[in-house]
């Protein structure tokens, strides 16, 4: 079963239903007054941390305080935190900033980005591989597609991660620089702009298990961090990664620095959906790579970040400006991806919104949805603690429901004709 | 074999940039049935061009996607223009599509062929002035 990162505090939520309507898979009911999450159906976007009106819903996340073992905790900050700062013009005194409030060392993903970058044209060149390419850096994006984009699944880019690779080379330059340490001693902490991103570490990516140890949200170490940050240390640690590193924390950054012209870069799960399902039909040509961001403006918009998208994207144009456009490259020597930057297996499809395992079963539960369609009302509403009304019908079918008259507008109108459906659903 | 199931969709063809809907809501509905990707995505293929003929040539119409035991059927029905010459529509590049819809790239004159790439039977009935109706018939297993 896959671990998801989102939380429901029972206490707070009201069962006002607004998080069921923004669903994107439709994985919440509300059952008992209460929101009830499908973890099936759940592909950890946050949309439901974003809009509920009582903050009831939270990433879980871990607190730094709780992993003082580690004698050496290293930050790996995502790209993202840099445009969370008003009047920054350096990485600096963030980076800094991170080894004032307890680190010991600072690696920034920035650095990873760079190399998959180089990765990617790589990878581009290589033959025999499906086009267009499809991002893998957004999690949320890759269990989408293994939701309901099978098909699509090995146009899935097969390269790591930068927080992976950035958590291998961190481990790595630790060990070189203080042969004294363990591997138990050193701990990684990612600094998160997004849910999906702790989900994916606990849950790994096919097999591949992540090298990260502890993720901790933006939000949460933001006010220490801006201390420190205010204090104005002089700082002792100089950028590692240049504008194309940066750049992926939104969205069209990471695409852009492939430096072709065949790409595309779409946000937000809805134009996402509408990318899929074009490139599915076979109607975008001649594309080579494109790049998908669950949250609005990208990293940047991710639930655990504190400045609005739009306003970080800017900030992170003026932290970029006087950078180099890349400091991290492969050796001159390599011209293939290194292997350790493959991730040897891709997610699998799972049929989550198949009604039964028996093909003739699943269409007389089918057949049972249709007709109980018509005698609802078709206004979505939500009453029924189901998202609309061909969900609520599903649910009676499947059994989830017992009874029709949950519907509280039951009898009051006949409408829908044609088959259609929610824009989002699975 | 009588067991049945009909999807059936209006497809708008007032509304063109809801046009393509119909292709997305056939493929939720064949993943609750469980029908295998490859077979989904042949049929939302063919859907696809269909629909967006219907659009773009006839003025929209009605899809009808029909799914049986051991095949899924594609009806789609317009009261359009009808095709003049079938055997030269189904030519590759063979397109009388305006100009307003090419620079959004469609009119290659690839969508029947398409159609005919992606299902297993595939015919046409056309009568010029009164419609075109295209059944399409994809095999399960
Ligand atoms: N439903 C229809 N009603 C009337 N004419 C049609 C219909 N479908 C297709 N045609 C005619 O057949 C021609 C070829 O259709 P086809 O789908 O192969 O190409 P296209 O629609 O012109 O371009 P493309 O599908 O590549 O965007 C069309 O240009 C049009 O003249
Ligand atoms: S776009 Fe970035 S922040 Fe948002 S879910 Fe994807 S990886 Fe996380
Ligand atoms: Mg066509």
């Amino acid at each position: 079963m896959y671990k998801h990162s989102v939380e429901l505090d029972v206490g707070k939520c009201t069962g006002c239903t607004t998080c069921i309507r923004h669903c994107p898979t439709e994985a919440i009911r509300i059952r008992d007054g209460r929101a009830v999450i499908n973890e099936d159906r759940c592909i950890d976007c946050g949309e439901c941390i974003r809009v509920c009106p009582s903050n009831a819903k939270k990433a879980m996340c871990s607190k730094m305080e709780h992993y003082s073992h580690y004698k050496w905790k290293i930050a790996l900050p995502a790209p993202s935190l840099y445009g969370q700062f008003a009047n920054l013009t350096d990485v600096e005194t963030i980076l800094q900033g991170l080894l004032d409030i307890g680190f010991d060392d600072v690696f920034e993903v920035a650095r990873a980005a760079e190399l998959v970058t180089e990765c990617t044209r790589l990878y581009l060149k290589s033959e025999g591989i499906k086009k267009p390419v499809i991002s893998s850096a957004c999690p949320v994006v890759v269990r989408l597609i293994s939701l309901r984009y099978p098909y699509l699944r090995d146009n899935i880019m097969p390269i790591l991660p930068p927080i992976e690779i950035a958590a291998m080379m961190a481990r790595k330059k630790a060990k070189e620089e203080h042969p004294e340490l363990k591997d138990e001693d050193i701990g990684l902490f990612f600094i998160s702009p997004c849910a999906a991103k702790v989900s994916y570490i606990r849950n790994g990516f096919g097999s591949y298990k992540s090298k990260i140890d502890v993720v901790v949200s933006m939000k949460d170490i933001y006010f220490k961090l801006l201390g420190a940050m205010k204090k104005g240390e002089q700082p002792t640690v100089s950028p590692t990664a240049g504008m194309i590193g940066i750049g992926w924390a939104s969205s069209g950054g990471e695409s852009s620095a492939i430096l072709n012209d065949n790409y595309l870069a779409a946000d937000g799960i809805e134009n996402i959906n509408k990318v899929l399902d074009a490139i599915e039909n076979g109607n975008i040509p001649q594309l080579e790579f494109i790049e998908l961001n669950a949250c609005t403006g990208g990293c940047v918009g991710g639930v655990m970040t504190i400045e609005n998208p739009f306003i970080a994207r800017t900030r992170l144009q003026s932290v970029r400006r006087y950078l180099p456009v890349s400091l991290n490259r492969l050796p001159s020597d390599i011209h293939y991806v290194p292997e350790n930057f493959y991730c040897s297996e891709l997610p699998t499809y799972m049929p989550i919104s198949r009604l039964s395992e028996n093909f003739s079963e699943s269409m007389r539960m089918m057949s049972r949805i249709q007709e109980i369609k018509k005698e609802l009302p078709g206004i979505d509403c939500g009453a029924c603690g189901s998202p609309s009304c061909r969900a609520f019908a599903e649910d009676l079918v499947r059994g989830a429901v017992k009874d029709i008259t949950a519907c509280k507008m039951y009898g009051t109108k006949k409408t829908q004709e044609s088959d259609s459906d929610n824009q989002g659903e699975i | 074999m009588s067991e049945c199931l009909t999807f059936h969709y209006d497809v708008d063809g007032e509304d063109f940039t809801s046009a393509g809907q119909a292709s997305v809501q056939v493929k939720k509905n064949l993943r609750r049935l469980g029908i295998p990707p490859e077979i989904i995505r042949q049929v939302s293929i063919a859907m696809y061009e269909g629909e967006i003929n219907m659009v773009i040539h006839a003025g929209g119409g009605n899809a009808d996607v029909i799914v049986y035991e051991d095949r899924i059927e594609i009806i789609l029905a317009d009261k359009g223009p009808g095709i003049k010459d079938v055997a030269l529509a189904m030519q590759e590049g063979y397109s009388t599509a305006p100009d307003s819809v090419r620079s959004l790239g469609f009119g290659a004159g690839m969508g029947l062929p398409n159609m005919k790439r992606y299902t297993d039977e595939m015919t046409i009935d056309t009568v010029v002035g009164e419609g075109t109706t295209i059944k399409m018939v994809v095999k399960l297993r």
